[in-house]
C-alpha cells in the first residue's frame, strides 16, 4: 500500500496511470469485436504504422499525437477497405503496410537523429512518453471511444455476430465497421507510446481472448475484459516500478499470466462436464 | 391484395456480370415458396436481392411499405466465426429487435417481451442463458429463426435451414416452419437442396436455373417436364 502512495507522489506516474487505465479500457472493449470479426491483426498493423507517422512528425520537428492520429485512422479504413473487397488478401495485405511503415520509420530517424534510445522508446514503450497535454487529448478521445461504444453497443454486438442479418434489418454494417476501426486507431495512437508500437496490440487481444475462455455471454466477456484489462495494466506498473522493468513488457506479462489461468480454468470446467456426462451416461 | 414482395422481369448479378435474369415472383401473406436449383443457379444471389444486400441490375423488387417499416425476417446460413462466438441465446435473439430501435441505444422493455416471446414459439426458453456456441445444430436454427421472428412475422427468408441438421432435428425444423406458416400466416421464401421433403411443404415451387425453368405450384410441378429431370438425378 505505502509503494503505491509513493508510485502515486510521482506526477509522471499519475499521467501514465489516467491514460494507461483509459486506453485500456477502450482497447479491451474494442478487442472482444476485433478478436470475434477475425480483425486481431489489424490492431497489429495500426500500431506499426502509427510508430512511421511518429518518427515521421518528430524527425519533421512536429507534435506526434495530432500527427500520427489522423494517418493511422486513414490507415484503418484502408485496411478495413481492403478486407471487405477481398481484393487483396487481408492478412497479406496487413503484413505488408505494417513492414513498410516500420521501414520508414526507421529510415527518416536514422537519416534525421540517429537510432537513439527515443526510438527504442516508440518500439517498447515508456512511461516518460506522456505530457501534460497528451493526457487531455488522451482523456477526451478515450471518453469519446467509451462513449460511443457504450451507445452503439448493441449494434457493434449485431454486426459483430451476424453481419449479413445486420444488414437485410438495415443495419449500416458498413458505417459501423468503419466506426470500429476508427475507434480502434485512435486507441492505438493514444497507447503507443506508454505501450510501445511492438507491444500494444496485446492490450487489444489478452484481455477479450481470457474472457473468452471462461464466459459464455456477450456482455460478460465484454464487462470481465474491461475489467481484466485495468487490473492487468495497474499490475504491470507495479511489477514495473518496483522491478524497473519496462511498462509494455510488464503488462502484457501480466496479461499473459490472466490468459494462462483462464485456459486452466476453461480446461478444469470442461473437464467436469465431460466426467459429469459420462456419469449421466453409465446411470 | 398487395403482394409483401415482388419480382419484376428482374436480374441479378455482380459488378454487371449476370447471375440470373428474368425473374418474376410474387409472394403473398400465407404463400410458402421454395427456390430450388443446382449450385451456382443464382439461388443465393436471389435471396440476397429479396433481402436488399444487392441491386437488381434490371427490373424492380418491390417490398410492401408496411414491411419495409418493419425489416424482413433472415435466416442466414451460419458463419464460420459463429462457432466459437460467446453469446447467450436471449443476446442472439433479441438482437432481430434492432430495426426497430432507430436510432435510441438500449432495447426497452417491449423488445423485451417480443423476444420472450418468439423463443417461447420456437421452444427454446429454458436455453435463454445458455452458451450459443453450445448449441445443436436444430438447437442453433431455432435461435436464428427467433431472431427473424423478432424483426418481422409477416415474411421469413430462410436460406438452407435444414443443411447440416440430422434427419430428426430436420423434420422438427420443417415441422416448426409449417406451424408459423398454417398458424401464424407468416409468409415462407425458402431457399433448399432437399427436394424431397420440400415438395410435401411447400405450397409453390420456383426451379432456377440462371432463368426460372419453372414457377408454379408444387402439384404442377410435380407433373412438369423440369422436376422429371431434377428428381431423377436427384436420386
Amino acid at each position: 500500500m505505502e509503494m503505491i502512495y509513493e508510485m502515486l507522489s510521482y506526477s509522471f506516474i499519475v499521467r501514465a496511470f489516467i491514460v494507461g487505465i483509459l486506453v485500456s479500457l477502450c482497447a479491451s472493449l474494442l478487442g472482444v469485436s476485433l478478436v470475434l470479426k477475425r480483425y486481431s491483426m489489424i490492431g497489429d498493423g495500426l500500431s506499426h504504422v502509427s510508430f512511421g507517422a511518429l518518427a515521421v512528425a518528430l524527425a519533421m520537428g512536429y507534435s506526434p499525437l495530432p500527427v500520427s492520429l489522423p494517418v493511422v485512422v486513414i490507415a484503418a479504413v484502408l485496411l478495413l477497405r481492403l478486407s471487405e473487397t477481398g481484393k487483396l488478401r487481408s492478412d497479406a495485405a496487413i503484413a505488408l503496410i505494417a513492414s513498410s511503415s516500420l521501414a520508414i520509420g526507421i529510415t527518416v530517424t536514422s537519416l534525421t537523429s540517429g537510432l537513439t534510445a527515443d526510438i527504442d522508446s516508440y518500439m517498447f514503450g515508456s512511461i516518460l512518453a506522456m505530457s501534460g497535454e497528451d493526457v487531455i487529448l488522451s482523456v477526451i478521445l478515450s471518453v469519446i471511444v467509451l462513449g460511443l461504444y457504450l451507445v452503439c453497443y448493441n449494434k457493434i454486438f449485431a454486426v459483430t455476430f451476424d453481419e449479413n442479418f445486420s444488414r437485410a434489418t438495415g443495419v449500416r454494417v458498413s458505417f459501423y465497421n468503419m466506426l470500429i476501426a476508427i475507434l480502434t486507431a485512435v486507441t492505438i495512437v493514444l497507447g503507443m507510446r506508454m505501450m510501445g508500437a511492438l507491444l500494444i496490440s496485446s492490450l487489444i487481444i489478452f484481455p477479450a481472448l481470457t474472457s473468452m475462455r471462461v464466459l459464455k455471454s456477450f456482455r460478460g466477456v465484454v464487462i470481465c475484459s474491461a475489467v481484466l484489462s485495468v487490473v492487468a495494466f495497474v499490475a504491470g506498473m507495479i511489477i514495473s516500478y518496483e522491478y524497473s522493468t519496462p511498462v509494455g513488457a510488464s503488462v502484457v506479462l501480466a496479461n499473459l499470466l490472466f490468459f494462462l489461468c483462464a485456459v486452466m480454468i476453461g480446461g478444469i470446467k470442461k473437464e467436469k462436464k465431460n466426467s459429469s456426462a459420462i456419469k449421466k451416461n453409465n446411470n | 391484395m398487395e403482394p409483401l414482395i415482388a419480382c419484376k422481369d428482374v436480374s441479378l448479378g455482380y459488378e454487371n456480370r449476370e447471375v440470373a435474369n428474368g425473374i418474376n415472383l410474387e409472394v403473398y401473406p400465407g404463400d410458402y415458396l421454395c427456390i430450388v436449383g443446382e449450385n451456382g443457379s443464382g439461388k443465393s444471389t436471389l435471396v440476397k436481392g429479396l433481402i436488399g444486400l444487392i441491386r437488381p441490375l434490371n427490373g424492380q423488387i418491390i417490398v410492401d411499405p408496411a414491411l419495409k417499416e418493419e425489416s424482413i425476417g433472415y435466416l442466414p446460413q451460419q458463419t464460420a466465426a459463429q462457432k466459437d462466438f460467446p453469446a447467450t441465446v436471449s443476446e442472439v435473439v433479441i438482437s432481430g429487435c434492432l430495426k426497430r430501435r432507430g436510432f435510441l441505444p438500449f432495447y426497452s422493455k417491449k423488445e423485451k417481451q417480443q423476444a420472450e416471446k418468439n423463443m417461447e414459439r420456437l421452444g427454446i426458453k429454458d436455453i435463454g442463458k445458455k452458451c450459443y456456441r453450445e448449441l445443436s445444430g436444430g438447437q442453433k436454427q431455432r435461435v436464428l429463426l427467433a431472431r427473424a421472428l423478432c424483426a418481422t412475422d409477416k415474411l421469413l427468408i430462410l436460406d438452407e435451414p435444414v443443411t447440416g441438421l440430422d434427419p430428426s432435428a430436420m423434420a422438427e425444423m420443417y415441422q416448426l416452419i409449417r406451424k408459423l406458416n398454417e398458424e401464424d400466416h407468416v409468409a415462407i421464401i425458402m431457399v433448399s437442396h432437399d427436394i424431397m421433403n420440400i415438395l410435401s411443404e411447400a405450397k409453390t415451387i420456383l426451379h432456377l436455373k440462371q432463368q426460372p425453368l419453372f414457377y408454379g405450384s408444387v402439384s404442377d410441378y410435380k407433373k412438369s417436364e423440369v422436376s422429371r429431370c431434377f428428381l431423377e438425378v436427384k436420386k
